[in-house]
């Protein structure tokens, strides 16, 4: 039990995906204009990784065990096929679920988060249920950054930046900051 | 073998994504009335609001599934209008081509400046102060929030007064309701006079705070052939619904407030 609670405390707060795992950028930048549309994707992606972290690992323990060096090929074919299923299944029974995710659920197709949790799953030998934790709180973590970050940038949107600065410059400049606030998480608990 | 048995692994997921994707698809179809898609289809995919809805997709869904009337899109026309009433079945009741008309003529060498406005560039926020750095309060103040909200690039703003380019305009009418002072009206496209004025002061004191203001000196009422002209607080009208464009009140108007419009400015 100990070692769950280790497992989801770190993978939000010490190892988080965005701010210092750079897993997920390009949805970091692109959703957190706005705290709605950040929770939206959040929501979104929180669903994927925790399914895919465990179709993921099915798939390796029982097909690829003999052939690591398939997972990565293997590891994107099973996400794309999950999140095309996905959307279909909440399409038909779950409408207001499936209108709600919007258009960030295809997105999650090409999110290296949802690649990069599967495949560190397999890197360090999680059974079955601690790569379950480990996905929901890897997606938790990314959600929480992205809605920090989008708070970041509600308030930048009303402050006079240089010109020089406007637009990605200042954006990439307050990423790094709140990264810098993440690694000094690195000491907690003597992780 | 150590070729073999990856590229089968590999190739039989793939073969077994596939075909749970394609049973599914089936399987788990949600069915969407043809005419939804038909009609998204005509409609011009701007997106622009414009109709009420959030968007085509939604009026489209509208029209079939709540009945919503059919020729709220102002971008797509008559046009539009006709070929969705082919696909539903329906009469179309034409809409007329509306195009939105800035009504005012006061440049910033027309009017006085009453101070040099150094705020947020916006004119809601210049409207704040004492009513804007023109001297006519009523006057277009050349801040541009029209143009910022107008999603078709047809507004320009330039020597402090916003211009509609009426060939780009779909008449959305987004900006008539960005407008602080309330000077946009729409107008149909075919209508080629409008009195760009907007001041209810008497003669006297418009004239003072802008040169092309209207002095409500009721010489086109006086010239119009059809009654179309009439005064609202110290300002003309014309009433589109009546106008024949026959030109004699803007030749007639001494301060130059009556403008003439081709359509393709």
């Amino acid at each position: 039990m100990k070692e769950i609670i280790l497992i989801a405390i770190s993978a939000i707060l010490v190892e988080n995906f965005v701010l210092t795992k750079f897993l997920g950028i390009c949805p970091f930048l692109g959703v957190s204009k706005k705290l709605s549309t950040a929770l939206g994707m959040g929501g979104a992606v929180v669903f994927v990784i925790t399914l895919s972290s465990a179709v993921t690992w099915v798939v390796y323990e029982y097909l690829l065990y003999d052939y690591p060096y398939l997972r990565t090929i293997a590891f994107i074919l099973v996400i794309a096929a999950l999140v095309q299923f996905v959307e279909i299944v909440l399409k038909k029974f779950v409408p207001t679920l499936y209108t709600a995710l919007g258009i960030y659920l295809p997105l999650i197709t090409t999110n290296c988060a949802v690649l990069g949790s599967a495949l560190l799953n397999v890197e360090r030998g999680y059974t079955f249920f601690q790569a379950l934790v480990f996905g929901f709180a890897a997606s938790v973590g990314f959600t929480l950054a992205l809605i920090l970050f989008s708070g970041v940038r509600e308030r930048m949107e009303t402050s006079d930046i240089p010109i020089a600065f406007q637009g990605l410059p200042i954006t990439l400049i307050a990423a790094a900051l709140v990264s810098v606030a993440f690694v000094g998480f690195q000491g907690l608990f003597g992780i | 073998m150590k070729i073999i048995f990856p590229v089968l692994i590999v190739s039989g997921l793939g073969l077994a994504f596939g075909l749970i994707l394609s049973y599914a698809s089936k399987k788990f179809a949600v069915e969407i009335d043809e005419r939804v898609e038909k009609i998204r289809g005509v409609l011009p995919g701007a997106n622009c609001g414009g109709c009420g809805f959030s968007g085509c997709d939604q009026y489209a869904e509208a029209i079939v599934g709540e009945s919503a009337a059919i020729n709220l899109c102002p971008v797509g026309g008559s046009g539009v209008v006709t070929q969705i009433s082919e696909i539903m079945g329906v009469d179309s009741e034409s809409g007329e081509k509306m195009v939105a008309r800035v009504m005012c003529n006061g440049t910033w060498d027309k009017v006085k400046i009453k101070f040099d406005y150094d705020g947020i560039i916006d004119c809601r926020s210049a409207a704040t102060m004492a009513g804007g750095p023109s001297s006519c309060i009523y006057g277009c103040e050349g801040m541009g929030s029209c143009k910022r909200v107008c999603a078709f690039g047809a507004i320009e703003v330039e020597n402090g007064l916003a211009r509609i380019i009426e060939r780009k305009c779909s008449g959305c009418g987004r900006c008539v309701v960005e407008c602080p002072k309330g000077i946009i009206k729409m107008v149909p496209a075919k209508s080629e006079y409008s009195v760009c004025c907007s001041n209810h002061e008497k003669g006297a004191v418009a004239r003072k705070n802008c040169q092309v203001a209207c002095i409500a000196c009721q010489k086109c009422v006086k010239e119009c052939p059809v009654g179309a002209i009439s005064m609202d607080n110290f300002c003309s009208v014309i009433d589109p619904s009546k106008c024949i464009n026959c030109g004699k009140c803007y030749k007639v108007c001494p301060t130059g407030a009556i403008s003439k419009f081709t359509g393709h400015m």
